[in-house]
């Protein structure tokens, strides 16, 4: 068994994101006329392949 | 003939020749089942990126979420977090899968329990889930089908024997999506992915262009919304509320999606473990085409297209699954409705073809072989392979035309939630290996709590309120039966610790 890494916890970073819906649950502030609740989790999509982006690295570089 | 119905056709039959001729691409030896059901293995990045891309955001999927925005709002946006928070398992976990098939060769989930467990009992459960599942599956792509031939005006039905009215076109298009599967297999399935993607990206950027233009702006658009829809409900006293519906839909979903028997076929014929670590950063891309295709049911309320004489009868056959047809429709010039038509028909075709192997490959390998006849030759396996895939797109068919579409939709709910209960046999398995025989009754639980929480609330729904401690928790039943499925398996590993012979074919170096 490898030795866990803390670059990993990038993984967790877009479930955070997404688990407390009253946060997100909102209109404002909207973004091109666009309310929070949809920008916010198109955003996350984003968010998501950032956080996946430092583990790949790493593992490249530890291959 | 109209500009709409010309283009598309030209898209349609270029995309049939693809299939036909794609076995002659890379060419290997169609004889072997993995050549056949797997393209040899041999599909690097981008085209792997093409593939999975048709394969897990198909045509019913780009007609079902924006009619589930038109109809019923925010609450239908949870394709969005299912679409996104996929990519971290699929990231972590299914590397892990592809390395442990590529070394003992298996090309199905059920191939993989079979090795890992050494329990028949087990892969058999997995496997008859996997078939169960991706039938009505399947079925949904012919109604996508029927959808876009309704839009284009292409009523052209004949009565036969037995079969009674039939659509025409409908029955060329499975002629067509039948022909290309058997000769090619994934191969030909893999080229016309690169199109069908390409038309979807055409079409999404010039909807999300075009429309809100036309309609006077983002803002104007979410107006047209009903107040209460624009977000989940809030949260009553003494409930969990809308909001832990929406999250446990989107785990519960992204949990099954790469168990679905054409997920594991699309994922294990990429050519390397890598091909999917990168693809876990680049396939989110049709996650954010998703989420403005579910926008396109707003933009369907707001250009009032229910209201219009001329869908009313559209809408009158396929309700809000009608929305985006009429959209496209009322918002494009004819020639681009065409190839926004073609995008969601081959987008049908596409994914179908791959579940039609699917389910070729799970019943050759584990059932066929492991209980029928184990001692066939490789050519017998492949032939018979290709043989089921065929059977089971009759059986899809048959059951778009001679069973009501609801019966399709009720199944493919309750797919979703059996399907979620082979979590902790195959995904969990990856890294811990539980008893098998605690594994096949959590499985029992699971899937058995799921159905019945499902006729509870008499198919119209998969959220079922679960009452603990006076407090309502509206749970998605394919994650509360998973909880059941988890703790049975897991209690009862812990009571047979011990009193089973462990046959782990796999080794710990075989999943890096």
């Amino acid at each position: 068994m490898k030795k866990f890494h803390p670059v990993y916890l990038f993984l967790l970073i877009p479930y955070a994101a997404w688990v407390w819906v009253p946060f997100y649950n909102r209109s404002e502030p909207a973004l091109f006329g666009i309310p929070f609740f949809y920008w916010w989790q198109i955003f996350g999509i984003f968010l998501t392949v950032g956080s996946i982006l430092p583990v790949y690295l790493h593992q490249e570089r530890h291959k | 003939m109209s500009s709409t119905v010309i283009v598309f056709l030209a898209l349609v039959i270029l995309v049939i020749f693809i299939g036909l001729f794609g076995s002659r691409w890379r060419a290997g030896d169609l004889s072997q089942l993995h050549e056949w059901g797997l393209g040899g293995r041999s599909f690097g990045t981008l085209i792997t990126w093409f593939l999975l891309g048709g394969d897990l955001y198909t045509a019913y999927t780009f007609i079902a979420v924006p009619a589930l925005m038109f109809g019923a709002g925010a609450a239908g946006f949870f394709a969005v977090p299912y679409a996104a928070l996929m990519y971290p398992v699929l990231f972590m976990a299914f590397p892990r899968l592809w390395s442990v098939s590529n070394k003992h060769g298996y090309i199905t989930a059920a191939d993989f329990v079979r090795g890992r467990f050494g329990h028949r009992g087990l892969a058999l459960a997995i496997a008859v889930t996997g078939l169960v599942a991706v039938l009505p599956y399947m079925a949904l792509q012919l109604v996508g089908m029927q959808v876009v031939i309704a839009a284009l005006g292409l009523d052209w039905n004949v009565a036969l024997p037995v079969l009674g009215t039939v659509s025409v076109p409908l029955i060329l298009s499975f002629i067509a999506l039948a022909a290309f599967t058997y000769t090619s297999g994934l191969r030909g399935t893999a080229l016309i992915a690169v199109v069908k993607d390409l038309l979807v990206y055409i079409t999404v950027l010039a909807a999300i262009i075009i429309i809100p233009t036309e309609l006077g702006g983002y803002g104007k658009i979410f107006a047209a919304v009903p107040a209460k829809q624009v977000l989940l409900a809030p949260t009553p006293a003494g409930s969990l509320g809308a909001g832990f519906a929406y999250v446990t839909l989107a785990v519960g979903s992204l949990l099954a999606l790469f168990l679905y028997p054409h997920s594991v076929t699309g994922l294990l014929s990429s050519s390397s473990r890598h091909v999917i670590r990168r693809n876990a950063m680049i396939l989110p891309a049709y996650s954010v085409a998703l989420a403005f295709i579910a926008l396109l049911g707003y933009m369907a309320l707001a250009a009032g297209v229910k209201g219009m004489p001329e869908y009313a009868q559209g809408f009158k056959g396929f309700g809000n699954n009608f929305a985006v047809p009429a959209l496209f429709l009322h918002a494009f010039p004819g020639w681009f409705a065409g190839l926004a038509f073609a995008a969601i028909a081959i987008g049908a075709l596409m994914p179908a073809s791959i579940m039609a192997i699917a389910c070729g490959n799970l019943f050759t390998r584990n059932i066929f072989k492991e209980f029928i006849a184990p001692d066939c030759t490789p050519e017998t396996e492949t032939k018979m392979a290709k043989l089921v895939a065929f059977a089971a797109k009759l059986g899809a068919l048959f059951f778009v035309l001679e069973l009501q579409t609801t019966y399709a939709i009720q199944l493919q709910l309750l797919g979703g939630i059996w399907i979620c209960q082979t979590v902790p046999a195959v995904l969990l398995a990856l890294y811990v290996r539980l008893d098998p025989r605690a594994l096949l009754a959590g499985w029992a639980v699971g899937v058995g709590l799921g159905t019945w929480m499902v006729m509870e609330l008499g198919f119209k729904s998969s959220t079922y309120p679960l009452h603990i401690l006076g407090e309502t928790i509206p749970c998605y039943a394919a994650v509360s039966a998973l909880v059941a499925n988890l703790l049975v398996s897991w209690l009862l590993t812990l009571v047979l610790r011990g009193g089973a012979i462990v046959r782990d074919e796999t080794a710990a170096e075989d999943y890096a």
